[in-house]
């Protein structure tokens, strides 16, 4: 997994609450058995005219001038912008498979489904909830201003605006940790295997039925 | 110590280890594998040189992909069928129990799981798919994960959490003849919102809760993530327990009585503390129909399509806007009135064996509007299907017009060759009625399965009660 540390990135806006994991990646990708190459079918049936499915040459497909990430002083974002509840819906790890392979680093939003939310980290996305008014301020901003990039600072949790507004957000410590120095968790967790055969040792007498 | 609530129960009981921050190391005690969200998890074991943490806590069985018809000759599109072969090769190169396409105990994980007693009381359960949360409907902790997750659990037999809020969701009274589990699930949504769960555990209680059968709370408890919530539960009690007893992974003997005499203790004390109590008078859930893209978007059967016009959050109003624009609704018009193209009864949130029998119970001695283009029953795993022969419910089925297919997810999620064509409609008994969830362009309205089979008769959505009386 990639580190993060300062992320100084072009924005794009995704204006919708609810965004599913069905829409961030529809499920005929999900056949793939490999975790790399999604991006060019991330928001796919959003983003296309056509039906897309796997294998396809998406470079001749024809693109929706309506989606916003078509938009031409959008190309090249690695932040994005969006609304409540999103990566709802499916557990699959697909969606920030799809959102990494896109560009993306750093998701914005007043609030995230738990699962992706969790997928996030472990793929060196870093998802940041910030509070309804602060995200319509910045849906404003970028969208008065071409070129409009933000500033993300994991060590000092800020995200600086171009005119040098602050805000500040809540990260927990133990994902932070890992995030900065790009840790994978099994090698972490593998450091405690002494707890997990102690702890197994116990429940095998309270609980035998667990292990058979 | 204090009361304590049946979710801070089973987090204890299955804490390795602490962060100072809080993140946990949680053991788990059964880990459900299908061919979608594993092939990654067992590249990293293999690129990482690692094995399984303990084998027999795992079990695998493909479902997403499996074709619903003739299976003799294997899966015609290649890219299914590479990934179910990848599953194949991954068990048997890392010793995994599966249960392959072929096996009579094949099915949709979530219906397999306890189906095969490998779903306890008190146990941790997780899987790659968000609606591993159907399980908590033992008294166990179950949530989906993601597929470094999966490696996750594969490789060290734990998983690193954050403990959640808890809420309870208290639904008293008792419910009306032909409103189900479904309704309650859809009502509870309805209320608090595809978000409302978010962060939480939630609890299943009160009266009508306790009243219902396993099947109807692993319905109710399928549908805690539409609502947010990563897992929902419901206490253990003789339902739970004789529902479990005598399948082929329960314990038995003397290890029977000394389980049964813990799962007893998997309820939450009397006076225990929950971060968020919601309310539900059971009697007052009439039959629901989602009229929209979101679980959320949900109506009653005698109510209207609603008027954007009338909500004054514009981030609600565009929402509303687009997904009536994608279901073709106008405001306004009477559920009732809406018109449907396919039925679906299939899904792990309604492809059990008491799923089968209501929508048979509601089908019999009828037939499918000529108007329907196809009405599909997937059951939810061989054994389903089976029993369902045994009782003749497939013969009820075939008579009034349906298909009666293997069992797998099938049209739930459009995987495999079982799909909604642009613009059609359906009414189905599965639990997403997301933009292109069951084919690109498809519309779909999430109902209780004997909701669904008075659409497929009637060829329009129409208020069950009145046929069943
Ligand atoms: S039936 Fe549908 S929701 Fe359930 S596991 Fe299969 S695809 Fe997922």
């Amino acid at each position: 997994m990639d580190k993060f540390t300062v992320l100084n990135g072009l924005v794009a806006p995704l204006d919708r609450a609810n965004v599913d994991t069905d829409a961030i990646i529809p499920k005929q990708f999900l056949k793939s058995i490999k975790r790399s190459g999604f991006g060019p079918n991330a928001f796919d049936e959003w983003r296309y005219l056509d039906h897309g499915e796997p294998g396809m040459d998406n470079s001749v497909r024809p693109l929706n001038p309506d989606f916003v990430l078509n938009q031409a002083r959008y190309q090249g974002a690695q932040i994005l912008l969006t609304r409540e509840n999103f990566g709802c819906g499916s557990s699959r790890e697909h969606a920030p498979w799809a959102l990494l392979d896109y560009g993306f680093r750093a998701i914005i939003a007043p609030s995230f489904a738990d699962i992706f939310f969790n997928n996030c980290f472990k793929n060196g996305i870093l998802p940041i909830v910030l509070d309804a008014a602060e995200v319509d301020r910045l849906f404003n901003e970028v969208a008065a201003q071409e070129g409009y990039r933000l500033v993300i600072d994991l060590e000092a949790q800020t995200v600086t605006t171009p005119s040098g507004h602050v805000f500040g957000f809540q990260v927990d410590s133990f994902r932070k940790y890992c995030l900065l120095h790009g840790l994978d968790d099994i090698g972490l967790t593998l450091q405690h295997a002494d707890k997990i055969r102690a702890y197994e040792a116990r429940r095998r007498q309270s609980e035998p039925w667990v292990f058979m | 110590m204090s009361a304590q609530t049946l979710y801070d129960k089973l987090w204890q009981s299955h804490v390795v280890h602490t962060e100072p921050d809080g993140t946990t190391l949680l053991y788990i005690d059964r880990h459900l594998l299908h061919e979608v969200t594993s092939p990654q998890a067992f590249e990293g074991l293999r690129l990482a040189g690692r094995k399984p943490w303990r084998l027999s806590a795992n079990l695998a069985v493909a479902d997403h992909n499996v074709p619903t018809t003739d299976r003799k000759n294997g899966i015609a599109d290649p890219v299914s069928r590479l990934q179910v072969d990848t599953l194949d090769r991954n068990c048997e190169e890392f010793g995994i129990t599966e249960f392959r396409m072929n096996d009579v105990r094949q099915g949709i994980v979530h219906v397999i799981g306890p189906e095969q007693g490998a779903t306890l009381p008190g146990m941790t359960v997780v899987c790659g798919d968000s609606h591993t949360s159907t399980h908590g409907a033992f008294a166990a902790l179950a949530h989906g994960i993601g597929t470094s997750e999966v490696e996750h659990v594969l490789a060290t037999q734990c998983l690193l959490q954050k403990k959640s809020r808890t809420m309870l969701v208290r639904v008293d009274g008792c419910l009306g003849k032909g409103v189900t589990a479904k309704d309650i699930a859809l009502a509870v949504i309805g209320r608090i919102g595809t978000a409302g769960g978010n962060g939480y555990a939630i609890e299943f209680a009160g009266a009508a809760v306790r009243a219902l059968s396993m099947e109807g709370r692993m319905t109710l408890c399928n549908m805690a993530i539409e609502a947010g919530a990563r897992a929902g539960m419901v206490a253990a009690d003789d339902t739970t327990i004789d529902y479990v007893r005598g399948r082929p992974f329960a314990p038995r003997g003397e290890q029977w009585d000394q389980a049964v005499a813990y799962w007893r203790t998997l309820h939450s004390d009397a006076g225990a503390h929950f971060d968020l109590v919601v309310e539900l008078d059971a009697a007052a859930i009439k039959p629901q129909v989602t009229w929209g893209t979101s679980p959320e978007m949900v109506a009653t059967i005698d109510d209207c399509v609603p008027d954007p016009a009338r909500e004054s959050d514009p981030v609600k109003r565009g929402g509303m806007e687009r997904a009536l624009a994608y279901m073709g609704l106008q405001a306004n018009t009477p559920i009732d009135r809406i018109t449907v193209d396919k039925v679906f009864i299939g899904s792990c949130t309604n492809s059990r064996i008491e799923d089968l029998r209501a929508a048979a119970a509601v089908v019999k001695g009828r037939h499918i509007a000529s108007s329907i283009k196809l009405a599909l029953v997937v059951p939810g795993s061989g054994l389903v299907k089976k029993q369902a022969e045994q009782e003749g419910l497939d013969r009820i089925f075939r008579d009034a017009g349906f298909e009666w297919r293997e069992p797998g997810c099938s049209m739930c999620l459009a995987m495999n060759a079982d799909r909604l064509e642009p613009g059609e409609r359906c009414a189905s008994t599965s639990n997403r009625n997301f933009e292109g969830r069951q084919g690109a362009g498809g519309r779909t309205h999430l109902v209780s399965p004997e909701m669904a089979a008075a659409a497929a008769i009637a060829g329009h959505f129409t208020d069950v009660r009145k046929l069943l009386s």
